[in-house]
């Protein structure tokens, strides 16, 4: 790293995890430091998470203050006290520590163009975390800023072990030139330690979390010191950490970490378990990223990992040693989930990883961040698309594009002209955009950053106003969706935070609570489900193909892949096996895409649209990431005109503009690009009210300005994460040249685990009036008397 | 019309809308129109869609166009709580009080609405005669004359080939017909309820309307 940063060049530097690489990134600055006195910031870090750049000053304080050097170091995040925050900018520290988000309003800040002159390097810690995500574009831009601002400003990335370094080298440098960048590879470690669980070779046919473990897990978590089970979203942590104090006879401290948990709750346990207070902590994503949190020494990984990288990270939060194996334990949930787990292994052990799929950066966010450049100081259009295009996310970007987005920071666009408040830009006679008013960099503030939070209602234990000092004060507990919220009424109860709670009542965004008893509810949180990784698919489909392997496989397993190849046949390299079978009086249609549950999700809703259309009077459908399933009253004759690669022309568009989820990407996109205004703590706006003032701007453009920028960010978000187009586009194709189709007597081996999966969807008004139609005709018929 | 049915003598008209024609009389009879249902819990930070009251109010139309009635007559819950009709939209309350002008319109009152419609013109009267039946807002086992109520929002729920099918229903027994909620968003209670056993005090059936037939199914 010295190196590199003494030839001035911009660096990546990958390493697993425990490598000490964030210090690594520090040792320039140090080593500068100490020879160069240097006045003013000479240093940025970047890092996802607030905590971790608190806990990475802890960990710088200590060498700096061993070397005997004079070097100030402070963090600047959300919870910086303002005072410090306008001392910041006054007489800056030399190194910072800060997020994208205190980094972007920082930039929006006129003192910044003086604070950032003499800015050396920039570290971004986690690189892979930000990558393709809004908060990346957000950060990408606002390194061009800072390139702008210091040109002569080193970059310095740090990453986990990634799978395309020079995808990230050209993501990190200047212009999107990768040969800017110098790539340094730390030494791997010693190779990851991973089993998966089959308990009496048994793995059970359906299901997804692995809860059917419980008692195995509980026994690893006794012979361990301090144990991570990863779950893969929120609702099952609360199960699984149910499941584990079920059998938790000898009431080992056992803790739950997740997103919806109130940080004060999440802090505690993070407390608990970096003070080996702890035994097994149960967590989502929410513990994948960045700190040392205790001496963990196993990580258990319930249901499917999703994909390589993610395995080998979450491996790697046990045991931060190099010269010692990460040890994982995957629980699978099911038959498929066991080879999913299977090819995880193998593609680690390969050390091949899952590509990141770069890009193009989000209009919406660009909007964002064009007025809060304005807001620190005036700027011409021309100099600012030049400045844009140097990020990398935003390198294609058109000049046409960027007066779009532009026009659209100005003005609103033309649909919302005529309000005032959304007119944000106004040109000088310089040609330079300042801000229509002062009042608006204040409320940028405000309202930036590229995180929009589900609507959410917070769960307050007591009958007290969260935080307001009284007889009877309430306890937050953390948050839960309003889409769950609104199902709940006083008396019902429902499991959060590893507890049965009780509803007392609602007050505002409040849902009061206290300890309850009965069958409780599950809450549901939208995302947090990744879909299978390509790769990994394409794994999975090998390995049910090399019967050399079947050998080792549990013996559930492998008789259910003999089975199969029996009755109908198993699906191949690079096919598509449709099975159509009759059960009880439906018909079932299985496809075996292996496109991901997203990707299925979209196929169901629009092959079932495709067999009403056609008379086949369908009934549902479910999604899984290996296959979609769906059951009608008339059989599937022939398969393929359903899969006509057509369908997402004609019938895709029609489909998203009905469904939810383009008005779901509107919520998110009109927030992060300014059109409505996010809910302000302490402000009594529910967050209720936010999603309808957004919803009722969808509908005036939907009609009005159906070309819209921020209707446009929503349609590529919609297409993107929520129904994954690209791989549906792929399985069509795929279809379209190779399927096969198995017509089976009975319902299949490979069928079965679908056909047990949750989250069925519903579908055809023609069948329920079908079907009323023969339930009347049943009973007269029975009544008849002659 | 071949989904009319006949109850104490009279011939009578279902409509798939939930209303009931009853030609020799030229009256349409509605329950439960809950109307500004989506404002009351508005109030209680709880949005539902804000169209509910002008999705109900056109659906009525029509059912008084294409029925050709001259006689309205709500049977009770026609708003959701006493303070509705003051929260009505400007266009929702003149095209309500130019109904109520135009034909012989007659409010009878709910367990949520009391006699709140009254200033928007029409009758209001808590209980009423017309031909054989006694109109009223919740049937009364008690009473054994021919009666037309509301109140239950009863919905026929079958299971066929293992699926799960939910319908608005009138439900018809020898001395009671109780009418569906026409209003939008208005749910509903299994016309096999007990509680709505007790109210048709008698062997039942649920009547819905589907592919342009009335289909009849017993309740069990």
């Amino acid at each position: 790293m010295l190196d590199v940063a003494a030839r001035g060049r911009h660096a990546l530097l990958t390493a697993p995890t425990g490598a000490g690489k964030t210090l690594a990134g520090f040792l320039p600055t140090l080593a500068d430091l100490a020879t160069r006195p240097h006045d003013g910031l000479h240093t940025l870090y970047i890092s996802p998470l607030k905590a971790l750049a608190v806990d990475v000053q802890r960990n710088l304080l200590t060498p700096i203050a061993e070397m005997g050097l004079e070097i100030m170091v402070e963090t600047r995040t959300g919870d910086t006290p303002a005072d410090r925050k306008a001392r910041q900018k006054a007489r800056p520290p030399q190194i910072l520590l800060t997020t994208p988000e205190s980094l972007a309003n920082l930039l929006s800040a006129p003192e910044s163009l003086a604070m950032m002159a003499g800015v050396r390097r920039v570290i971004i810690d986690e690189i892979h975390a930000f990558g393709t995500t809004k908060r990346g574009d957000q950060l990408s831009l606002c390194l061009a800023r800072l390139q702008k601002l210091a040109p002569a400003m080193q970059r310095v990335g740090l990453s986990a072990t990634i799978a395309d370094p020079e995808g990230w080298a050209g993501w990190l440098a200047p212009d999107a030139d990768a040969t800017h960048v110098e790539i340094v590879r730390a030494e791997a470690g010693v190779d990851p330690q991973i089993d998966i669980l089959a308990i009496d070779d048994r793995i059970p046919w359906g299901g997804h979390n692995g809860r059917y473990a419980a008692r195995a897990v509980m026994q690893q978590i006794a012979n361990s010191r301090l144990a991570i089970v990863f779950v893969n979203t929120r609702a099952v942590a609360e199960l699984v950490f149910r499941d584990l104090w079920a059998e938790n006879d000898q009431a080992l401290p056992i803790g739950i970490h997740h997103g919806s948990l109130a940080p004060e709750a999440r802090r505690k346990v993070e407390a608990a378990m970096a003070a080996g207070r702890l035994r097994a902590i149960v967590a989502t994503a929410s513990l994948d990223l960045g700190l040392d949190w205790g001496d963990v020494d196993l990580v258990i990984q319930m249901g499917a990992p999703k994909g390589a990288s993610r395995l080998l990270q979450r491996t790697g939060r046990a045991n931060h040693r190099m010269d010692e194996a990460s040890r994982c334990l995957i629980v699978p949930g099911n038959r498929f989930e066991y080879l999913e787990a299977l090819a995880a292994r193998d593609a680690v052990a390969a050390g091949e990883l899952d590509p990141d799929g770069f890009r193009p950066g989000g209009l919406d966010v660009l909007a964002q961040h064009v007025v809060g450049l304005v807001a620190a100081a005036p700027i011409h259009p021309d100099a600012l698309h030049a400045e844009v295009k140097s990020a990398a996310p935003y390198a294609g970007l058109t000049r046409e594009a960027f007066d779009l987005v532009l026009d659209y920071a100005a003005t609103g666009g033309y649909a919302l002209k005529a309000y005032e408040r959304y007119q944000r830009l106004v040109p000088g006679r310089d040609g330079l955009l300042r801000l229509r008013t002062a009042a608006l960099a204040r409320q940028w503030r405000m309202n930036s950053g590229t995180i929009v939070e589900a609507v959410a209602m917070n769960v307050v234990f007591g009958t007290g106003k969260p935080g307001r000092p009284g007889l009877s004060r309430g306890r937050k507990l953390g948050q839960v969706e309003e889409y769950f919220a609104g199902q709940l009424r006083v008396g019902d109860s429902f499991m959060f935070a590893g507890q049965t709670l009780e509803v007392t009542g609602f007050d505002g965004a409040d849902i009061h609570v206290r300890l309850g008893r009965g069958s409780p509810k599950v809450p549901v949180y939208a995302g947090g489900r990744m879909p299978m990784t390509t790769r990994l698919a394409a794994r999975v489909r090998g390995l049910m193909n090399d019967r050399a392997r079947w050998a080792a496989m549990p013996d559930d397993v492998r008789e259910w892949l003999e089975l199969q190849a029996r009755v109908s046949r198993l699906p191949g390299h690079d096919d598509v096996l449709v099975e159509t079978f009759r059960r009880d009086d439906r018909w079932y249609m299985a496809v075996y895409g292996f496109a991901g549950h997203p990707a299925h999700q979209t196929l169901g809703m629009l092959v079932t649209q495709r067999m009403e259309r056609a008379g086949l009077l369908p009934l549902g459908f479910v999604a899984s990431d290996y296959a979609m399933v769906c059951w009608s009253l008339e059989p599937v004759d022939d398969p393929r005109p359903l899969f006509d690669p057509t369908v997402l022309e004609d019938e895709l568009a029609e489909w998203l503009a009905a469904s939810p989820f383009l008005r779901r990407a509107f919520r998110e996109v009109a927030i992060i690009g300014g059109l409505v205004e996010r809910v302000q703590p302490g402000v009594q706006k529910s967050g209720k009210a936010m999603s309808v003032s957004a919803d009722l701007i969808y509908d005036v453009l939907r009609r009005h300005q159906p070309d819209h920028l921020l209707l446009t960010a929503a349609w590529t978000d919609a297409r993107g994460k929520l129904t994954d187009i690209a791989r549906l586009a792929d399985l069509l194709e795929q279809a379209h040249s190779r399927l096969t189709h198995v017509r089976s007597a009975h319902v299949t081996p490979l069928a079965v685990p679908s056909l047990l999966t949750i989250g069925r969807e519903r579908v055809g008004a023609e069948a329920d009036s079908a079907l009323l139609l023969e339930a009347e005709a049943l009973i007269a018929d029975a009544m008849r008397v002659d | 019309m071949d989904v009319a049915f006949s109850f104490a003598g009279e011939t009578l008209v279902p409509l798939a809308s939930g209303a009931l024609f009853w030609p020799a009389e030229a009256t349409l009879l509605v329950a439960d129109l809950h109307l500004e249902k989506a404002s009351h819990f508005a109030r209680k930070g709880w949005l539902l869609p804000p169209h509910a009251t002008a999705e109900t109010l056109a659906a009525l139309i029509d059912a008084v166009e294409g029925s050709g009635a001259r006689r309205l007559i709500c049977l009770g819950d026609s708003f959701h709580d006493q303070g509705g009709p003051d929260r009505l939209l400007p266009e929702a309350r003149s095209a309500l009080m130019l109904m109520t002008r135009n034909l012989d319109w007659w409010w009878i009152t709910g367990n949520h609405d009391e006699d709140a419609a009254a200033a928007l013109g029409g009758r209001v009267l808590s209980e009423a005669r017309l031909g054989p039946f006694v109109l009223r807002h919740e049937a009364d086992g008690g009473d054994a004359r021919p009666e037309l109520s509301g109140h239950f929002h009863p919905k026929l729920v079958i299971r066929q080939r293992g699926r799960h099918i939910a319908r608005r229903c009138f439900a018809l027994s020898p001395a009671k017909l109780i009418l569906p909620a026409f209003g939008a968003f208005t749910g509903g209670l299994d016309v096999a309820d007990p509680a709505l056993k007790a109210a048709l005090a008698g062997p039942a059936e649920a009547l819905v309307l589907e592919g342009g037939r009335l289909l009849r199914f017993p309740v069990a």
